[in-house]
């Protein structure tokens, strides 16, 4: 899926500056990305870090605002959106994959996706999206007493719960090790592939490029190179 | 199925139950402000309710007067003036009573009431016993703190000395007056039942002992509706001058009610500011406590959001998080408050006695302590809330950037080589943080400055009675005449057994009036350098009657409208009943009562007469006391006499009663605040900093250096906020002082060395309590937690 016809095309997003305090640093953390994603392509986002790769996709989550620039989400125009409409268009539309699972440790990982099924409009129950995850088992445990993995997968049932438009994963394999990687990205891909969702994956790891229809790298702020994949492989290929 | 409840009330009460000890510790601050105001506004409302049925019930009247003796056909007079409904004439007289067991004589006010039992003003209630009975002249009724204070009851036996003989008087019951609610020996301020009491009799035997058969020498009137006060007061005092009349007061300023209402202006002012103070205090906590911890939860609030929860949504999460300890604050604290109310009333009514104590707690005021309840704890949350939602979710999510630190100012001004690197931390993180530690610090000095105001009031009464009764009041024993005599009997006193030295006074009944205002009481004539009873202000210094004019108390001055250079008018109630312009050359800060003083010789001349005297104060030997009091009783001439030493003895007995108890609350309350506000003070830094101190014991810190570094910091938060505590306790107590003040007594803002060495030290063991707590937690620190897991 190298392109599309317009009416698929689910973002669109041109001139996005986003600067930033760190401190005292001024830094520039996306210096003019223009940007199409299609529907139900799974894009990934390589670069290292410090690249500007999760600033763009908060910023396409409605969790950021770009400095300048435009960003437009089917017929939404995310960068005019006041907090209201960002908040709804949250809510409708995506599903968040933190890089640190942010689970809420006072609930257990059926409540965590529970959390997102009461305020969604046509959720899974939590017991179907952690079934999808590999995680039936472990309906009733604390956050503290599963492993990253498991977390991580926890924090993925929590966001394809809903049935969300796009999927947004920020290093979901960021603090795993490759076995557990593999399983969290069979998680994202079959979600991809049986709900036709949008999915964007951040990643540093070259290797997780493969299973992508589109790979987009970021340096400094800037795309670099967009590269389609002829074919994409399945996770469990993937090696590193 | 997750089930009924949503998952974020299930986050809700999980992170109440994780942080338990922290709700219930401003859960209890909270509970305790709200305690005190309750307990006090019901205590106040149900006081009033009280006084106002019971004056309505029995028919409380509204003028009284006292004449040396009319004839009983002036009551006709009396009716026929304008405005009056009822009157009721009776004989009134103090008599000295000879109880067994007692060492200074007592004194009993016999006040006629009809036999057989008809209507009358100011009706009795009888609490047991029977009436009188017709033809059994020794028959009484006494008066029920007087019986209780004496263990007297229907079957008792008084021995009495009445117009000079003795008689035995049969107590058949015990009753209580409107008119006696606050029972005090003339010329004294402060009750003493074991010594004053109210004994009722029949109309035709206390007639026929004094010699009024055909007269009466006391009147109480009621008047009809609308009636002008002033204007019956102004006749009754033309119809009753050429009968001796003393003059009529209102209801307003009769000794009982005025009295009372006294107190209850003490009670709203002392009674509701003391509780207002604790629950602004404690709502100023939980608002602290509430905002740090809901800003601890920062980044779970931005998953929250990122999740598509809305601010509302997150607002009514957190809101409802305080709401929960807010009502349950409230319940604690209505109840408390209400039982505390209950204790109260029955203090009060050991001190003033009605029929029945009413007590009822407003629902306005339950409702008033749960509405300020939860604002307050919703507020506290929302102010963090608000902070934390406003963040966009990425950012917030996004652990802190590393915060800015800089060297402090205590290394800066060249201390750096003093402080080891766990000193320098706790330096650099307070200062980092300049308006949360000076929270921290205002929060810990609060429930320093709770301990003052709680026990400053012991210092208080203290001071008073060492100016009263040190540099005041120097004399063992106040002997006051039937008459007034000439100053043979000051030589007479002298020579009893045990006088040390005598000096002489002549109090006279007048009536002072500037402009439209007026008050009764008594002048007091001194000798001109007095050793016993001097004129002190509350600074202790002793002031020498000027050779004219009077010396007038600030209260009373106060009252009056006058000030030092101006003048009163005299108006005498005794003998050839002068009315005189007089100038008032002094005003002297005093602690008790409405006084008004002049030289003997200045008071002589004012009243046209001789070298009489009407009183004299003795110091005496100690151990010839019983001796003296024996053979001052069987004196006709003297009609009171009055031990100093019992006064202040008994005063002090009933501070400790009624003040120990509010004390007691108070200083249990002020604990707990300081304990709630430690220990979430300490919880807090250790949830806001458990990480950096796992990951300095994962570097090889120990136990003892990271709990340094914690409780160091709480340390010097303790240190900084005592002394800041204490002068806020200062200034609150000189507010609290000033609205205790009232016509009767007012208190001086002493506050010894010792209230606020207890206020530090319990602050202090407070801090060290709370400290070793959270040190428990530190010790248990589960290293690889912290580090792999952020809130």
């Amino acid at each position: 899926m190298a392109s599309g016809v317009a009416a698929d095309v689910v973002f669109r997003a041109r001139g996005l500056t986003r600067t930033y305090l760190m401190g005292e640093v001024e830094v520039h953390a996306l210096a003019g990305v223009d940007l199409d994603l299609v529907r139900s392509e799974l894009l990934v986002l390589l670069g290292p870090s410090g690249s500007g790769k999760s600033t763009l996709l908060n910023i396409l989550g409605g969790l950021d605002v770009p400095t300048a620039g435009e960003v437009v989400y089917r017929d939404h125009v995310l960068t005019t959106a006041d907090d209201r409409a960002l908040t709804r268009y949250r809510r409708e539309h995506v599903g968040f994959v933190f890089q640190f699972y942010n689970l809420i440790p006072s609930l257990t990982a059926r409540e965590n996706v529970a959390l997102v099924t009461e305020i969604a409009a046509d959720p899974m129950t939590p017991e179907e999206a952690l079934g999808l995850v590999g995680l039936a088992a472990r309906l009733d445990h604390f956050p503290a007493q599963l492993s990253g993995g498991e977390q991580q997968r926890v924090a993925i049932a929590r966001a394809i719960a809903k049935r969300p438009d796009v999927l947004l994963c920020d290093e979901p394999t960021g603090a795993l090790d490759s076995v557990t990687g593999v399983l969290v990205l069979e998680a994202i891909d079959r979600v991809n592939r049986e709900l036709g969702t949008t999915t964007v994956v951040i990643t540093h790891n070259v290797v997780v490029a493969a299973m992508a229809d589109r790979v987009i790298t970021l340096a400094d702020g800037r795309i670099t190179s967009v590269r389609p994949n002829a074919t994409r492989r399945p996770p469990r290929d993937l090696e590193w | 199925m997750v089930g009924m409840v949503r998952a974020l009330d299930r986050k809700l009460l999980r992170d109440l139950w994780r942080l338990k000890g922290q709700a219930l510790a401003i859960g209890a601050v909270m509970a305790v402000g709200l305690a005190m105001f309750v307990a006090y506004f019901s205590t106040f409302t149900s006081l009033q309710r009280t006084q106002e049925r019971y004056y309505e019930r029995h028919r409380f009247a509204d003028v009284f007067a006292s004449v040396k003796r009319a004839p009983l056909s002036l009551a006709t007079r009396l009716a026929a003036i304008p405005g009056v409904a009822q009157v009721d004439v009776r004989v009134v007289a103090d008599v000295t009573l000879d109880l067994p067991g007692q060492p200074a004589p007592a004194t009993g006010r016999l006040v006629s009431v009809p036999v057989p039992r008809a209507p009358m003003l100011n009706d009795l209630f009888l609490r047991r016993g029977r009436w009188m009975d017709v033809g059994r002249p020794d028959e009484v009724l006494a008066s029920e703190a007087f019986a209780l204070a004496n263990g007297l009851g229907p079957g008792s036996t008084i021995p009495a000395l009445i117009n000079g003989r003795r008689r035995h008087l049969q107590v058949v019951g015990i009753a209580l007056s409107p008119e006696y609610v606050y029972t005090v020996r003339p010329g004294e301020v402060i009750i003493d039942d074991r010594r004053f009491g109210v004994l009722w009799m029949g109309r035709q035997a206390l007639g026929a002992a004094f010699d009024m058969e055909g007269g009466f020498n006391d009147v109480v009137l009621a008047l009809s509706p609308g009636a002008s006060e002033p204007a019956v007061i102004g006749h009754v005092d033309v119809v009753l001058r050429p009968y001796g009349g003393f003059g009529a007061i209102p209801r307003r300023l009769q000794m009982s009610n005025w009295s009372l209402t006294n107190e209850l202006a003490q009670l709203r002012g002392f009674g509701m500011l003391v509780p207002l103070i604790f629950l602004v205090v404690a709502a100023f906590l939980l608002n602290v406590v509430l905002s740090r911890i809901v800003s601890v939860q920062r980044e779970q609030i931005a998953a929250l959001k990122a999740l598509g929860y809305s601010r509302l949504e997150l607002g009514w999460h957190y809101a409802k998080w305080s709401l929960v300890v807010g009502v349950g604050a409230s319940v604690a604290g209505v109840a408390g408050g209400a039982w505390m109310g209950r204790g109260i009333i029955a203090m009060y009514n050991d001190f003033f006695r009605f029929p029945e104590l009413l007590y009822r707690m407003p629902a306005g005021v339950a409702l008033a302590g749960l509405a300020i309840s939860l604002v307050a704890s919703v507020g506290g949350a929302m102010g963090a809330v608000h902070r934390a939602v406003r963040l966009p979710p990425a950012e917030a999510m996004r652990p802190e950037p590393p915060a800015m630190f800089t060297r402090s100012l205590v290394e800066r001004v060249g201390l750096a080589h003093v402080l080891g690197p766990a000193a320098r931390m706790v330096v650099r993180n307070l200062e980092r943080q300049p308006v949360r530690s000076a929270t921290s610090v205002l929060g810990v000095a609060c429930s320093a400055a709770l301990l003052v105001l709680g026990l400053f009031f012991l210092d208080a009464i203290t001071e008073m009675l060492r100016v009263q009764f040190d540099l005041v009041q120097r004399q063992d024993v106040t002997v006051t005449f039937v008459e007034p005599r000439g100053d043979a009997a000051v030589h007479e006193l002298r020579r009893l057994p045990g006088v040390l030295d005598v000096e002489a006074t002549r109090t006279v009944q007048v009536r002072l009036h500037v402009a439209q205002r007026s008050r009764q009481l008594l002048i007091t004539g001194l000798v001109d350098t007095p050793r016993l009873q001097r004129v002190v202000d509350i600074g202790g210094r002793v002031m020498a009657l000027p050779p004219a004019g009077l010396v007038l108390s600030r209260s009373l001055a106060e009252a009056l409208g006058v000030e030092a250079g101006g003048s009163v008018t005299v108006e005498v109630l005794e003998g050839r009943r002068r009315t005189v312009r007089v100038p008032v050359t002094a005003i002297v800060d005093e602690y008790l009562g409405l006084s008004a003083y002049m030289r003997l010789e200045a008071l002589r001349t004012l009243l046209r007469e001789g070298r009489l005297v009407s009183g004299a104060h003795l110091l005496i030997d100690a151990r010839e006391e019983a001796a003296l009091y024996r053979r001052l009783e069987a004196m006709p001439a003297v009609a009171g006499v009055s031990s100093t030493h019992a006064m202040v003895e008994n005063f002090v007995r009933q501070m400790d009663e009624t003040m120990g108890v509010m004390i007691g609350f108070n200083v249990l309350f002020a604990s707990i605040i300081a304990f709630g506000v430690v220990y979430n003070a300490a919880r807090l830094s250790l949830s806001e900093r458990g990480r950096d101190l796992a990951s300095l014991r994962v570097l090889g810190y120990t136990r003892v250096e990271i709990s340094t570094m914690l409780l160091g910091e709480l340390a010097v938060v303790v240190v900084l906020a005592i002394p800041v505590g204490l002068v806020i306790g200062y200034g609150l107590a000189a507010l609290v002082i000033g609205l205790f003040e009232t016509e009767m007594y007012r208190f001086p803002v002493a506050v010894a060395p010792r209230t606020y060495a207890a206020a530090a030290v319990v602050t202090m063991g407070a801090a060290l309590v709370s400290g070793l707590v959270v040190r428990r937690q530190l010790d248990h620190l589960d290293l690889v937690g912290v580090l792999k897991t952020r809130e």
